[in-house]
């Protein structure tokens, strides 16, 4: 496969951290491969940054015009500020944003006319390389553009294309959903406590428990409802909890956690900026 | 379909024995001549005999020229039924070669032998089963156990019959008021959803014979496709449900309004009461 060229990140942030952390991991690039741009403030990110090896300097378009491959990684009420900056410098690159909300509208009619963006949304458990990674195609991306930013995000995790129209739902599900599956595993331990689990020992089973239950459903070819029966025997321990679950509205309370998720990112994709 | 040479009896002609009898009459298990249906006024047996059957208001007369006797009593009729039985039989030779057959509600194979007993315990042939009323359009569902003098082919005889009127499996008897509250009960909670996927229907503007009978129908395909493909029901669902599709957000009602708890709910309140009628 073709070698990717440097990669610059703009803004320092920990996705941005994580991001570059899992590319070096994983053999795409060395630390002389990256650059990124760090506020003058953030000593955090800096000290992290050249930690890995990694270059960094205070301005935007030196790293722009050394990269090939260039995240947008400031905070999403920088990204018009910046796009600005950079636009004269814009061409002939390949643009990753993963600032949350700013779309490819405004990305492509900020950048150069021939600019390539691709949205990308990772979540945070890609600061643990299990993330789940979605990427978006801009107008004028191609195949090759759509083959190195999965390349580069299954560094840290899983990653998949999918239609712009398709993100809220997605920021809804992987986006937030860690702080949904960050409160079961706070109830799991919670219940576990209850019945005389030591709490940290409780925190430990249960996040294993989540992980493992997800690697099943990813790795099974097998419905999720197939799974839960395979270790519901009759008139069981899994059978009495389930039913609990069931009385408390469980299924209704996740699924509406989703759409309300949901319903409030087109709210505020939809207002304007 | 294999054929019975035996008598049928049923001390109890009402709907469920009905429901059996008539079933073995027109799936052609046995000829209307072998069965013999009793019950207190021969008035509300003429559907029987409609069938061809014989019938009798003599319990009795069941007892003594049956071989196979389905006991259809109502629960709380069995006691005074059987004091009568056993006030009015004359012991014979051929009592041991007898299979009773109750379909009870309930009632434990120990409370039956109990009540039979005068028909010499050593050897009385008791089987206990579950059915449903859809026998009735022999698509029932019927479990059953035998005591500890049921021989194999008595099984068989039983499972022959009971399979001809739909689904026929033997359990345990420990399981019996567990598939209660699914299958015998299960009818009910049926037609209570088939109800109100009609009156949903008719808020929508369906007229309601339309409405019944599309509901009615949609309730027997999914059955009929669960059955039949052997997928999981999850997975079937999943077919259905397109994604921001019409089916889905009616699924998510269904959750929101916690079905699924209601139902393994009311499984339970009536598996716990066919438990507690047992133990009377």
């Amino acid at each position: 496969m073709a070698a990717i060229g440097k990669i610059g990140f703009l803004g320092g942030g920990n996705m941005a951290k994580a991001l570059a952390k899992g590319f070096i991991a994983a053999g795409l690039t060395k630390p002389s491969g990256v650059i990124a741009s760090v506020h003058p403030a953030d000593k955090i990110s800096q000290q992290s940054f050249q930690g890995l090896g990694i270059e960094t300097l205070v301005e935007n378009a030196p790293v722009v015009e050394q990269s090939k491959i260039v995240f947008i990684s400031v905070k999403p009420q920088v990204v018009p500020q910046v796009l600005s900056e950079i636009k004269d410098l814009s061409a002939n690159k390949l643009f990753l944003s993963v600032a949350m909300g700013i779309t490819l509208k405004t990305l492509e009619s900020s950048l150069s006319a021939d600019s390539r963006v691709i949205r990308v949304m990772p979540n945070t458990p890609a600061l643990v390389c299990s993330g789940c990674s979605v990427f978006v195609r801009g107008k004028l991306a191609n195949d090759a553009d759509a083959q190195i930013t999965k390349r580069l995000l299954e560094a840290v995790g899983t990653c998949e294309q999918v239609d712009e129209s398709q993100l809220d739902i997605v920021t809804a599900l992987s986006g937030s959903g860690p702080a949904y599956v960050f409160v079961m595993i706070e109830a799991l331990a919670d219940g576990a406590v209850r019945m005389g689990m030591p709490r940290d020992m409780a925190y430990r089973l249960a996040a294993q428990t989540v992980l493992g239950s997800g690697h099943m459903v990813r790795e099974c070819n097998t419905h999720p409802g197939q799974l839960k029966d395979n270790v519901t025997s009759p008139a069981g321990s899994t059978a009495a909890a389930l039913k609990h679950l069931e009385q408390s509205g469980f299924r209704a309370a996740v699924a509406g956690a989703v759409e309300a998720a949901t319903l409030r990112c087109r709210e505020i994709s939809s207002k304007p900026t | 379909m294999a054929k019975l040479d035996e008598r049928i009896g049923f001390i109890g002609g009402g709907n469920m024995a009905f429901s059996i009898g008539s079933g073995l009459i027109r799936g052609g298990i046995v000829k209307p001549s072998q069965v013999l249906a009793s019950g207190p006024h021969l008035e509300n047996l003429s559907r029987w005999r409609e069938l061809g059957a014989v019938t009798t208001d003599d319990n009795c007369e069941v007892l003594e020229h049956t071989d196979i006797i389905f006991i259809c009593v109502k629960p709380h009729m069995l006691a005074p039924c059987t004091t009568q039985l056993k006030y009015k039989h004359v012991p014979s030779a051929k009592d041991a070669s007898k299979l009773f057959v109750s379909v009870l509600a309930g009632t434990t194979l120990a409370t039956l032998e109990e009540k039979f007993a005068f028909m010499d315990s050593a050897s009385l042939k008791m089987i206990r089963s579950m059915p449903n009323t859809s026998m009735q359009v022999g698509e029932g569902c019927t479990v059953y156990c035998g005591n500890s003098h049921v021989l194999h082919h008595d099984l068989e005889k039983v499972h022959l019959m009971l399979n001809s009127l739909g689904l026929a499996q033997q359990v345990p008897e420990t399981m019996i008021d567990a598939v209660t509250g699914i299958a015998g009960c299960g009818p009910a909670f049926v037609y209570t959803m088939i109800e109100a996927l009609a009156d949903g229907g008719v808020k929508q503007g369906v007229p309601r014979q339309m409405a019944i009978q599309f509901a009615a129908q949609t309730l027997l395909g999914a059955a009929k496709t669960v059955l039949l493909t052997g997928k999981h029901p999850a997975v079937l669902r999943d077919e259905v449900c397109s994604p921001g599709g019409s089916t889905i957000v009616g699924v998510h009602e269904l959750e929101k309004g916690n079905l699924r708890a209601t139902l393994i709910n009311a499984v339970e309140k009536s598996s716990q009461r066919s438990a507690e009628l047992g133990k009377k």
